[in-house]
């Protein structure tokens, strides 16, 4: 009997790890056709052994496709995979078949590397667009230093990122003191706030960009009434709102994500703050909405991410997108869309360096880093010696009832 | 909402009290710390009750088995989703609509009350029943198994039936009471704390006035002693994990109705904080356990609210929890059983 029972949990636990793993993995059924027939190399990819049948190109996306922000995650997901999918024609005419190969980062750092570990040891995997926390990218891009494998970021603002000097991290979007100063100055100039209270969530994103805006808002004169962290994951912020209720802020700053930041304006709201909430790139998601419902109404955030459908050319492929995808438009879908198409572009153009065999992966590292007035969907890319896009731009948004609405380019 | 909003007049009646402050502080840091203090008052309380109610699961297996139930806080997690999916699907078949919010609530605490209940028996059965001789480190593991396994079940299946795993709870009450001009209490709080109080009230007649109360009093003394007076032990400790889970239960569904946004992990924190309060008050011990929780509540409201303040800011709100455990410590240093344990064998 005892026995039984034993055997029990553990078939019962063992079916349950297993349907996870299952979904956390990978599903590259996406592509349908089955790799070059089972002509698999037997070498690693730089061997060149003169073959014109080029194999495999995979490149991955690290995003958190679970979790609670996984909202924005699949979107970059998405983003990426329509590109690829777009382009697969253009590779399959060189002889290559290309592949999607989604990681789920579950925006933990632990997760991340591990992926990042998995992708720099499959020789097929040729570049990585992602993170979407910097937190994040940091840990995972000494993995991608090691193995030689392009990172281009759609998403991480973290300044630290580009800073480390590492040859491989590239992002296409802008940094927090960009954002920062940007964020503040609109607040103090636009909006016309004297005091304002900052929140933060503790993480190197979140902190990060909430120094950038504390510095800003002292050199402008603004009156910092409290700096103060949360912690990531509770429900609970009655604490700290209870001391900004009291200290009544012109502008409550949060430097954070939308799962923390939908609460806090909400309970911020049901303790009467009748103020301004501003926030970073972080509340840029449709959840927003759905987690402050009515309390998100004049919430202001500044993304690094523009609205491609201001243009009549981005409207056709936003429509476009939504009708083969399937998937809401978020404004990281573009980002990704365009991420991915840096390195293709790039892993196009080591190809032709190689006379149209498969290139290793740092000659496409190199011709990813070199890439000069790319213009993307969206964004013109351009890299910098760090790997910052020089021809990043801040912009503004508002919340209205149900969605946001673009406000204009932060200058 | 972009205009500029009207300040808040701050200019404060005459107040004996607070004359007195102003006199001898000083310091207009203090006058507004004595206005908020109602308020954060009514948060710590809130939150406390909430504490209050999962410590109960805690303290009940413990004074009985022995062991630390720490799949408890995910029981409350899946109390939170049921509730939750209960009204959502209510909600999106449009029964939500015209029914009075209180009998929604009534439905909804049964339904996840029966569950949850249902489901801490279940646990009971497979994971610790068999390994009831085993040393005590056994089935405390056996316990963080199964929290894990909840959180991803949940997880899974959520990401499975709706692709995302955090969920908003359709609000069943909006409003707010105002206590005079120095604190609003929202209903929905106010809800928390009466539901808190009548399940401890319950909870307190049943184990005190009931038979099987009174066997499961005795079983918590002695189990080989009660089992040879005819008390089915094994009975007994099944309606303990019964009453505690659906406890537990019952308070996700409040939880997600006062704070809105729930996820598979809230079991996890919220639990080590209630397991806490319930080694405060004295673990083994009902009244303790409740005791414990307010107090923890109020605690951490108060340190959050004032902690700032007081250090210039040196510790923000942000180390309200290190505040809390602080105290957790000192109380075990200094009074080991918890403030209202007592050292000989008298349990729940």
């Amino acid at each position: 009997m005892k026995k039984r029972s034993y055997v029990g949990v553990l078939s019962a636990v063992l079916a349950a790890s297993m349907a996870l793993t299952g979904c956390a993995g990978n599903s590259n059924s996406s592509g349908g056709s089955n790799a070059s027939g089972g002509q698999s190399q037997p070498a690693p990819s730089n061997s060149g052994n003169g073959k014109t049948e080029g194999g495999l190109i995979k490149i991955a996306t690290q995003s958190p496709l679970s979790g609670s922000n996984s909202a924005v995650g699949d979107a970059i997901k998405t983003g990426a995979g329509y590109a690829l999918e777009k382009r697969k024609e253009e590779f399959k005419a060189l002889g290559f078949d290309l592949q999607l190969f989604p990681q789920d980062d579950q925006g933990d750092p632990k997760i991340g590397v591990s992926n990042a570990e998995m992708l720099i040891s499959d020789p097929d995997v040729y570049g990585v667009v992602g993170h979407y926390n910097t937190g994040v990218a940091i840990p995972s891009s000494v993995k991608y230093e090691e193995g030689k494998l392009v990172m281009v970021s759609p998403a991480n603002t973290g300044v630290k990122l580009t800073e480390e000097g590492k040859k491989t991290v590239h992002r296409i979007c802008a940094r927090d003191d960009a954002q920062g100063p940007k964020a503040a100055l609109y607040a103090k100039n636009t909006l016309g706030v004297k005091t304002a209270y900052i929140i933060h969530d503790k993480t190197a994103y979140g902190q990060g960009l909430s120094d950038q805006v504390k510095m800003q808002f002292e050199k402008d004169g603004v009156q910092i009434l409290g700096f103060e962290g949360i912690t990531q994951g509770e429900k609970d912020y009655s604490a700290v709102l209870n001391q900004v209720t009291v200290k009544n802020p012109d502008i409550i700053f949060f430097g954070g994500l939308y799962p923390e930041g939908g609460i806090l304006i909400k309970q911020a709201r049901e303790k009467g703050f009748k103020g301004y909430f501003m926030g970073g790139d972080g509340l840029d998601s449709s959840d927003m909405i759905k987690i402050a419902g009515a309390a998100v109404e004049g919430v202001v955030f500044t993304s690094v991410a523009g609205d491609v459908t201001q243009t009549e050319e981005g409207k056709k492929w936003a429509e476009e997108y939504k009708k083969v995808t399937n998937k809401p438009l978020e404004t990281y879908s573009v980002y990704g869309f365009d991420s991915m198409n840096v390195i293709l572009n790039g892993v196009l153009e080591a190809t032709k360096a190689n006379g149209g065999k498969k290139p290793t992966r740092e000659q496409v590292l190199d011709a990813v880093h070199k890439t000069k007035d790319f213009q993307g969907q969206f964004t013109k890319v351009t890299f910098d010696e760090k790997g910052d896009n020089t021809n990043a731009d801040v912009f503004i948004y508002k919340f209205d009832k149900d969605k946001s609405i673009f406000v204009g380019k932060a200058e | 909402m972009l205009a500029p909003f009207p300040r808040e007049n701050k200019s404060s009646q005459p107040n004996e009290c607070r004359k007195f402050v102003q006199v001898y502080m000083r310091n207009e840091g203090w006058e507004s710390m004595i206005n908020i203090l109602p308020q954060v008052l009514v948060d710590g309380l809130t939150l406390g009750f909430m504490y209050a109610v999962v410590a109960l699961g805690y303290t009940m297996v413990y004074g009985i088995l022995e062991i630390i139930n720490f799949a408890h806080g995910d029981i409350f997690m899946v109390g939170a989703f049921i509730g939750t999916e209960v009204l959502l699907i209510s909600d999106a078949l449009g029964a939500l609509e015209g029914m009075n919010p209180f009998v929604a609530l009534f439905i909804t605490l049964i339904i996840a009350m029966v569950l949850t209940g249902a489901l801490g028996v279940g646990i009971e059965r497979i994971a610790y029943r068999p390994l009831r001789g085993a040393p005590r480190l056994v089935p405390l593991i056996s316990a963080i198994g199964v929290s894990f396994l909840l959180q991803d079940l949940v997880r899974f299946t959520e990401a499975l039936a709706r692709n995302e795993f955090y969920l908003n709870s359709p609000a069943l009450f909006t409003g707010s009471i105002p206590i005079g001009s120095i604190a609003t209490i929202p209903t929905k709080g106010l809800i928390v704390i009466v539901i808190a109080i009548v399940m401890m009230i319950a909870l307190t007649l049943f184990v005190n006035k009931t038979k099987w109360g009174i066997a499961m009093r005795a079983v918590a003394q002695d189990q080989s002693t009660a089992s040879l007076m005819t008390i089915n032990v094994n009975k007994v400790i099944m309606l303990t994990f019964l009453i505690g889970s659906s406890l537990g239960g019952a308070t996700g569904v409040l939880f997600a109705q006062n704070y809105g946004t729930i996820d598979p992990y809230i079991g996890f924190i919220l639990g080590l904080k209630a397991f806490t309060a319930a080694v405060l008050g004295g673990i083994g011990n009902l009244r303790g356990a409740m005791i414990g929780g307010v107090l923890l509540g109020l605690l951490e409201s108060l340190s959050g609210a004032f902690m700032g303040p007081l250090t210039n800011g040196a510790f923000g709100a942000e180390y309200k929890d290190v505040f809390a455990f602080s105290i957790l410590i000192l109380v075990l240093l200094f009074k080991p059983e918890g403030l209202f344990g007592e050292a000989v064998k008298e349990k729940v």
